[in-house]
């Protein structure tokens, strides 16, 4: 039952993911990333965190994507035209396009190599197999063990968004 | 087939089938209310006293046509109302409405009254509520109108505002009852201070209650918030464009999220199915002493419900810049506060 769910829930997650860069529509692209949130959510719960799928759904597949739909509702694309000018024939012409080719294919082949190499099925820690992450073992380690990493994040993201702002406000004189 | 789990199944559909119900009782109640506010009789012909009257209007809305927009996207303008009506269903799912029961002895175990108990109960509804506003948004895009956009839009900015402040206010709770579990949070609110308060956390958490209804309201886009579908400025707001069965289905949704917000505050901050008197009859009866529980749960709820539409037929509308200034200056520092307090409280005094 398990295996099931999780080879449907991860065929949905790779193809929403491929659809979200195919498309030409904005909208369509952020509603196929929510598809993909939710299936990795769904992918969470079966490997025992509840909680984690959870704060998934609510703070990706909820808040922030919320925010790309804002977006592109407000300025409204709606569909995404090949880029012309000057940069677009100095990226997009037949040359580029065949060395970014290479890249990608050296990217991927790498990549697969890596994984390959390196990522050996490591065993569960005794214990904690089928154990679901509880609320209070995430806080603590949270907040005890890892609570500087924590703090700093929290710091980072308030100087990103403080920068942001100074950034697109316009000084009104 | 096991007996329990044939239990649990009746549960689950009677659960939605007094979801769809709870919907129609809501637009007779709010027709009468409304009509008792300003003075007029409101609907009596059909039926006894107009209790026909949902009915009558759902004939109605089946049998008009189905209009689309020719320039709208017709795969997200039909999807938009389903969504909408899907989250608000399924965030009712992990909601308690009773004790565990046996069902007077019928069963060997006792079953959970409610579709799932989940143990981040609360965070399942947070997540799934979120996910309702992209129905109302996507409503709002793909009819391809200046108002449904402009509704949609608003309606984006308003639920990212105020879901803040929602949040923040379940986290008092959770910090009090210290589980995510509705049905552990009202198994906390059992009992009587002093002999005759309940212990609901109404009484030690008054402004999150505020808050948790302020921001409830503004979330299921209610009056004195029910900015998205402002009448005077937008038309009809995100389902302008809409008719039919697919804005019955927007209809639908609004007041099942009604009853959601309402029996969750009646889960975290009215005790639950926890009250006096009823425990005592049914004791008197020889049942289990919270088997009655679901009256008081009902009489809660329905007591909320009625709330809300008496503030909706009472207040005027706030404007755009008063919500939002409302929203980020005002709730959201009281939320902030209240939760600091309740912290440093849990913490000194050991709760």
């Amino acid at each position: 039952m398990d295996a099931v769910l999780f080879w449907i829930l991860a065929a949905v997650m790779v193809i929403a993911s491929l659809l979200v860069i195919g498309q030409r529509n904005p909208m369509y692209s952020v509603l196929l990333l929510i598809v993909s949130f939710g299936a990795l959510s769904g992918l969470y719960v079966l490997l025992g965190a509840p909680f984690v799928a959870a704060i998934q759904i609510i703070v990706y597949a909820g808040a922030i994507m919320v925010l790309f739909l804002f977006v592109v509702m407000l300025l409204n694309v709606p569909t995404e035209d090949p880029p012309t000018g000057y940069h677009a024939r100095l990226l997009g012409g037949a040359g580029p396009r065949r060395f970014g080719a290479v890249l990608a294919l050296v990217l991927a082949v790498e990549l697969f190599w890596a994984f390959w190499r390196y990522l050996q099925p490591a065993p569960m820690p005794a214990g904690s197999s089928r154990a679901s992450a509880t609320v209070l073992e995430i806080g603590t380690k949270l907040f005890k063990d890892y609570a500087f990493a924590f703090e700093a994040t929290s710091v980072l993201i308030l100087v990103a968004m403080v920068g942001s702002i100074v950034l697109a406000r316009r000084e009104t004189k | 087939m096991d007996r329990v789990l044939l239990a649990q199944f009746i549960v689950i559909g009677f659960t939605f089938f007094m979801l769809l119900n709870s919907a129609a009782i809501l637009v007779y109640m709010e027709r009468k209310v409304a009509a008792f506010v300003q003075q007029r009789y409101g609907p009596y012909l059909v039926g006894p006293k107009g209790l026909l009257q949902p009915l009558a209007d759902i004939i109605k809305l089946m049998f008009k046509e189905e209009l689309r927009p020719k320039a709208a996207d017709s795969l997200l303008f039909y999807l938009a109302p389903v969504l909408s009506a899907t989250a608000a269903f399924a965030a009712f799912a992990v909601v308690p409405f009773g004790a565990d029961t046996t069902l007077f002895g019928l069963l060997d175990r006792p079953i959970h009254l409610a579709a799932a108990d989940v143990n981040v109960g609360l965070l399942v509804i947070f997540a799934i509520t979120s996910m309702g506003v992209y129905g109302i948004v996507l409503a709002g895009w793909s009819s391809n109108s200046k108002y449904s956009l402009l509704g949609g839009l608003r309606s984006s900015a308003q639920m990212i505002s105020y879901e803040l402040s929602y949040g923040l206010s379940f986290a008092a709770v959770i910090m009090l009852a210290g589980s995510l579990s509705l049905h552990t949070i009202v198994d906390h609110q059992a009992g009587y201070w002093l002999g005759f308060i309940p212990k609901w956390y109404l009484f030690v958490q008054p402004l999150g209650f505020f808050i948790f209804l302020t921001a409830g309201v503004a979330e299921t886009n209610r009056a004195p918030f029910d900015f998205p579908e402002a009448e005077q400025e937008l038309v009809a707001g995100y389902h302008t464009e809409y008719s039919s069965m697919s804005f019955a289905l927007f209809f639908l949704a609004e007041y099942v999220n009604m009853v959601t917000v309402s029996a969750v505050a009646t889960d975290l901050f009215l005790g639950g199915w926890h009250g006096p008197f009823l425990p005592t009859i049914a004791r008197w009866l020889g049942w289990q002493a919270d088997s009655l529980g679901w009256i008081w749960f009902l009489a809660k709820v329905g007591f909320l419900l009625f709330f809300y539409i008496w503030m909706r037929w009472t207040l005027p509308r706030y404007r755009y810049d008063q919500l939002m200034e409302f929203g980020w200056k005002w709730l959201l520092p009281a939320s902030v506060l209240n939760l600091l307090v309740t912290a440093g409280v849990v913490i000194y005094m050991g709760w």
